[in-house]
């Protein structure tokens, strides 16, 4: 599946999207956030406050305990400053 | 007559007189026009502020703010909607945003006008990078955005 970052987390990560194949044991985005925050310091450091990011699943907000299969596009970012 | 529903994300400054004369132009059924638009502003927390640049999700920021302007279409008799935001690097006093809501009645276009705006600001894909002397800061989300829009699922 496909992952993009965007805002902070694009820039503490260091990169703006990736394709990724997490293990079958990584269901929930919560899952797949405590996956990506062992990848390395990098990730690590976007992911240190897990409860402050925000993810979209096919550009619809979901919540930390949605499930990704069938997902094509995770999207991770800060809370939104829009407007 | 159709109401028209117009949204753009665009680098481009926009004009708000051209943007309603869009709107209105050859139409006697639009009584009322609520306007607003939001301005980049030269300071926040007595600090200057340089510019401010704005990142956002192709793809999900249309969807997003195409999904709340058919909810509001749904919820009050409009006849014609029009949300610019606008996405780069914007400098104080220059334009960021603009949500422009048309009804034969104010009333209607003025609620709708309030719920587009705070659900843009609670839920539309977009950050904000601020720029000062003391170098670039992201602009953290503010807990009242998400109270405003949280009103308009009550009652």
């Amino acid at each position: 599946m496909k992952v993009k970052y965007f805002a902070w987390v694009r820039e503490r990560i260091g990169k703006a999207e990736e394709t990724i194949e997490p293990p079958p044991n990584v269901r929930t985005v919560d899952d797949l956030i405590a996956w990506l925050a062992g990848r390395g310091e990098t990730y690590a450091y976007a992911f240190e406050k897990p409860k402050v990011i925000r993810a979209a699943i096919d550009h619809a907000h979901v919540k930390p305990d949605a499930a990704i299969a069938g997902a094509r596009e995770i999207a991770f970012f800060p809370p939104m400053t829009g407007g | 007559m159709t109401a028209i529903v117009t949204v753009r994300i665009q680098e481009a400054d926009f004009d708000i007189g051209r943007e309603i004369a869009a709107m209105t132009s050859a139409r006697t059924d639009i009584g009322a026009v609520v306007s607003f638009s939001g301005i980049c502003r030269g300071s926040e927390n007595g600090e200057s502020i340089a510019a401010l640049t704005l990142e956002h999700y192709p793809g999900m920021a249309e969807a997003e703010i195409m999904r709340h302007a058919e909810t509001a279409m749904a919820r009050w008799p409009l006849t014609g909607l029009t949300v610019i935001h606008r996405v780069g690097r914007i400098a104080p006093g220059e334009n960021i945003v603009l949500v422009l809501t048309a009804s034969a009645h104010r009333q209607a276009a003025f609620q709708a006008a309030e719920f587009l705006m705070d659900y843009l600001k609670a839920n539309a894909p977009f950050w904000k990078r601020e720029e000062s002397a003391a170098g670039t800061s992201w602009v953290e989300a503010r807990g009242h955005d998400d109270d405003a829009a949280a009103r308009w699922t009550k009652s």
